[in-house]
């Protein structure tokens, strides 16, 4: 079938099997390989993207299902001069060790600060309960995503310059 | 500290961010998933979905015929001898009847075992044609627990006529006098349950077969791709040097990844079986069946001490259920939980014994702090009993029972077979203790002890652990001096999450007295070194990096011999200063003008001796009798790993061993029925920590006593405090459920399991 989205800002058309996942797609298709497979069934969080500013577990959604959204990827949060807010509260928190799951994170916390600049500690680990993280214990993570709040307070800084 | 540290810690000591961190926070990682190959073909394996069974036939002709589908390969492709999967650690020729064939053959042991191999265009279809292939098994009686095994009608390796493989013993002193003596003594029985490490990212492989070059490319390796490469060269009948193994990103280990599994094989050979790439992502389910499980122990042990609270001995015998086959490193876990029990205690008199018991389960291997976690459960917990019925403060009980400084080096027991001597050093176990107790604020926090608050009993505990680490015996560092006068190390360590990329070019930086970014680091892949041990047993950093501080000593020697004679002076006479040399006269030269290529050294750093980092945990919990929930509402640790390389990468690996810890403590349990099929196959039933679960968690550590056995002074400190995290946990929940007199003697502490002890409690 014949799939259009804007992915990143850039607007591709696919042809996939009906039951190709978004995340098969995604990787296999456009070789956007930041979104991760940890479990393939909604449960580990790795595969989520921001589909029409919704944070989206990729590995539980049809490619078809797709069809005219808009989709940001980690890939798409990210930019070749610097680490974002985010990316770089995450650094210096040491909230990754392996990094596998990491573009999960990303991704959900972006949603999250995105709508909820304010959002409390609580609020964060609630939110981040549908991540799971082997490595870091999460201290880290929240650490970074509380610290970051700052920048989505005002928009203009949440993106790297 | 070796001449090449002189220049002090200019990188060494520093919380330095991390370089691998720009690539993963951008989704730029490259994860063996993410690996793909020209005409590549994707791999599923058919595993056995009975727990134990006579394997009569595999009909594969309906997968084969479904359109996609290339091959279908079963044991019978290997021909009459089947290969197995050796014994990596303690070979022992006990341990041979043991071993895990590639692909079963005449018996399937465990659910999940693999039967066959698949190999089609997509992954997709060759997932369909698994619904295709019809194996003939006659079922056999399963055996899923120790009771069952020990009856010895059903038997897993009918020719052994046993169940149980091998016995460790730990032995220290004079067990049998000591308990003869004693004012005291307690028998407990204690079950540790069945969970494992599980990495977050799947295992997987993609194997290449160059028949013009008869050279073999693997990606995928971790932990130890040197000795996976030998075990290769061995089953394929190919030399090592046919073989290329490489070390991609890869997504956590914690002692379960990397080990050689059938999968090692499978899909190498099928990719030289089939003249094309072959690729393999394992899925969540199959991981959950598939790659090792860990911790199932049951102990029945007993402590003697003097009725002033002096533990004299410790004895007893264990029971790991260590599923279907003994893998590369199945004999640890429970050597371990006999070697270790005694922990940061001076126990003069042990006598422990463990029998590795085989089962139709999955086979068991190490996860973080392998035998210790269990071992330590058992004796924190002994502790905590003996204490309260000697009407002994906890907390005075341990001080009076730990090794202290004038002891050490202190003896732990001896273990046989494969006899093993390793003692306790260069640590001082009563300041972490005061120190762990101090910013814990124990004095405050203990009077909340087994006090009702909003509906819930307050409980803290204390306990300690050692670390051992640096398992021998060598690593491999070649360090290059580039013609643009960067700094290439090539190192044999394996990168598992840990980030030895940033630590190992700390190290180097220091060593070479070169700026950080002038040095980066290659690691893992067999291609860079001439021989390398890897990543496990805490032994990356101390081994690794002593291995590039020696390399940059050889380097420097050999820029010195290069240089002088230009600066017109002897090598001795020769300063180094970054990319310049100079002589006594004043004369400086540049290096790479006077030398004009690349120059290396490679050299190996040797080490028999284990280091041991020393710590203490402590915890308050809060326990709602009503549900059984415990809530961790803190945890402290303090830690001493003798040279710190990087604060902030150390302090994440004792949060993360913490909450790992905490997981197995309170949450994860891999269930089995009694038919042996596993019913937590999925991670919406096997509970993992989350987020919202332990938020109050502080780890501090410290520079105390530097190692003596390495030129960086440092200690293994990758496992640590996970290894008491079960007992002191316990201790908690035993603490605030005093007035019900409850003593956890089994893990997981699950709210229906801590409910039920309460509720069995007070019908007493």
């Amino acid at each position: 079938m014949l799939v259009k989205f804007n992915v990143n800002g850039d607007t591709v058309e696919v042809d996939v099997e009906p039951r190709v996942s978004l995340a098969d797609c995604l990787r296999d298709v456009l070789h956007l390989t930041g979104t991760h497979l940890g479990c393939e069934h909604g449960v580990c969080g790795a595969c989520t993207v921001i589909i029409d500013g919704e944070a989206v577990r990729s590995c539980l959604t049809l490619a078809v299902q797709a069809d005219g959204a808009t989709i940001v990827t980690v890939e798409g949060l990210s930019n070749d001069n610097a680490l974002t807010p985010l990316q770089a509260a995450f650094r210096k928190h040491h909230a990754l060790q392996c990094g596998f799951c990491t573009p999960g994170m990303i991704t959900t916390a972006h949603a999250l600060l995105t709508e909820e600049p304010d959002a409390d500690a609580e609020r964060v680990r609630d939110v981040l309960s549908g991540n799971i993280c082997r490595c870091t214990g999460y201290v880290p993570i929240v650490e970074a995503v509380l610290e970051a709040r700052a920048a989505y307070a005002n928009p203009d800084k949440a993106d790297a310059s | 500290m070796t001449s090449g540290m002189k220049r002090g810690n200019a990188l060494i000591g520093q919380p330095i961010e991390r370089v691998e961190d720009l690539r993963f926070l951008r989704g730029r990682g490259t994860f063996v998933a993410d690996v793909n190959r020209e005409g590549q073909l994707h791999a599923v394996i058919y595993r056995s979905p009975v727990a134990h069974g006579l394997l009569r036939s595999v009909d594969a002709q309906a997968a084969l015929n479904l359109p996609g589908v290339h091959a279908v390969i079963t044991a019978q492709d290997f021909g009459a001898d089947v290969p197995v999967i050796p014994l990596r650690l303690q070979p022992l020729p006990e341990l041979v009847p043991f071993r895990q064939p590639m692909l079963a053959h005449d018996k399937v042991r465990y659910v999940g075992e693999p039967i066959a191999i698949i190999v089609a265009d997509t992954a997709a279809i060759a997932e369909d044609a698994l619904d295709l292939i019809d194996a003939d098994i006659d079922a056999l009686p399963p055996i899923t627990d120790r009771a069952g095994a020990e009856l010895g009608d059903v038997l897993l390796f009918d020719e052994h006529g046993s169940n149980s493989a091998i016995e460790w013993n730990a032995v220290r002193g004079d067990a049998e006098a000591a308990f003869a003596s004693a004012d005291y003594t307690r028998r407990e029985t204690f079950k540790v349950q069945r969970h494992a490490a599980l990495f977050m990212e799947p295992r997987g492989f993609v194997a290449e077969w160059n028949a013009n070059e008869e050279k073999l490319t693997v990606w995928g390796v971790a932990k130890v791709a040197f000795a996976n490469r030998t075990i290769l060269a061995d089953t394929m009948a190919l030399s090592e040097n046919q073989i290329d193994m490489v070390e991609v990103d890869v997504g956590g280990g914690f002692g379960s990844r990397g080990e050689f599994y059938p999968e090692d094989f499978l899909i190498p050979f099928a990719a030289r079986h089939l003249n094309r790439p072959v690729k393999w992502i394992e899925d969540r389910r199959e991981h959950l069946l598939a790659a090792n499980h860990a911790r199932e122990l049951e102990c029945d042990v007993e402590i003697a001490a003097t009725k002033d609270g002096k533990i004299i001995g410790l004895r007893g015998q264990s029971w790991a259920n260590i599923g279907a086959y003994v893998r590369t490193n199945g004999s640890i876990a429970p050597r371990n939980a006999a070697q270790f029990m005694s922990g940061a205690y001076a126990i003069e008199n042990i006598q422990l014994t463990t029998t590795s018991i085989t089962t139709n389960k999955t086979p068991t291997g190490t996860y973080r702090g392998p035998g210790r976690f269990e071992g330590d459960f058992v004796r924190e917990r002994l502790i905590d009993l003996a204490a309260k019925d000697l009407g002994i403060d906890p907390v005075e009980m341990r001080r009076r029972n730990l090794v202290s400084s004038d002891q050490m080096p202190y003896p732990l027991a001896t273990m046989t077979p494969f006899e093993s001597v390793t003692e306790l050093d260069s640590g001082d176990n009563h300041a972490l203790f005061d120190q762990c107790l101090a910013e814990f604020d124990w004095s405050e926090k203990v009077k909340l002890q087994g006090k009702l608050i909003d509906g819930r009993y307050h409980g803290v505990s204390i306990g300690c652990f050692i670390e051992g680490g640096a398992a021998g015996p060598s690593e491999n560092a070649r360090i290059v001096l580039e013609l643009d006068g960067s700094y290439t190390v090539y190192l044999g360590s394996a990168a598992v999450g840990q980030g030895i990329q940033t630590i190992m070019a700390q190290i180097a930086g220091d060593a070479l007295e070169v700026p950080f970014d002038r040095v980066r680091v290659l690691h893992g892949s067999t291609s860079h070194v001439k021989s390398g041990f890897g990543s496990f047993h805490s032994r990356s950093t101390v081994m690794g990096g002593s291995a590039i501080v020696l390399t940059a000593e050889a380097l420097k020697d050999k820029i010195r011999d290069a240089v002088a004679p230009t600066l017109g002076c002897t090598p001795t006479e020769v300063t180094l200063d970054g990319g310049n040399a100079s002589g006594p006269s004043g004369g400086v030269v540049s290096i790479m003008e006077v030398i004009g290529e690349p120059i290396e050294a490679e050299a190996a750093f040797l080490n028999k001796k284990y280091t041991y980092a020393y710590g203490s945990v402590a915890a308050h919990v809060a326990v709602d009798p009503k549900t059984g929930q415990v809530d961790v509402l803190e945890i402290g640790s303090t830690k001493d790993v003798g040279r710190m390389i990087n604060p902030l990468t150390l302090n994440g690996q004792s949060v993360g061993s913490i909450v790992q810890g905490l997981g197995g403590a309170l949450l994860e349990h891999l269930v089995y029925d009694k038919e042996g099929q596993l019913l937590t196959g999925t991670l919406a039933d096997y509970l993992l920590p989350t987020a919202g679960d332990f938020p109050n968690i502080h780890s501090t550590v410290v520079e105390l006593k530097p190692s003596p056995l390495n030129p960086l002074g440092a200690k293994g400190a990758g496992e640590g405090e996970i290894i008491p995290i079960g007992g002191i946990i316990a201790n908690a929940v035993a603490a605030a459920l005093v007035d019900f007199n409850v003593e956890p003697l089994e893990l997981p502490l699950s709210p229906p399991n801590v409910w039920r002890l309460i509720e069995t409690a007070q019908k007493t």
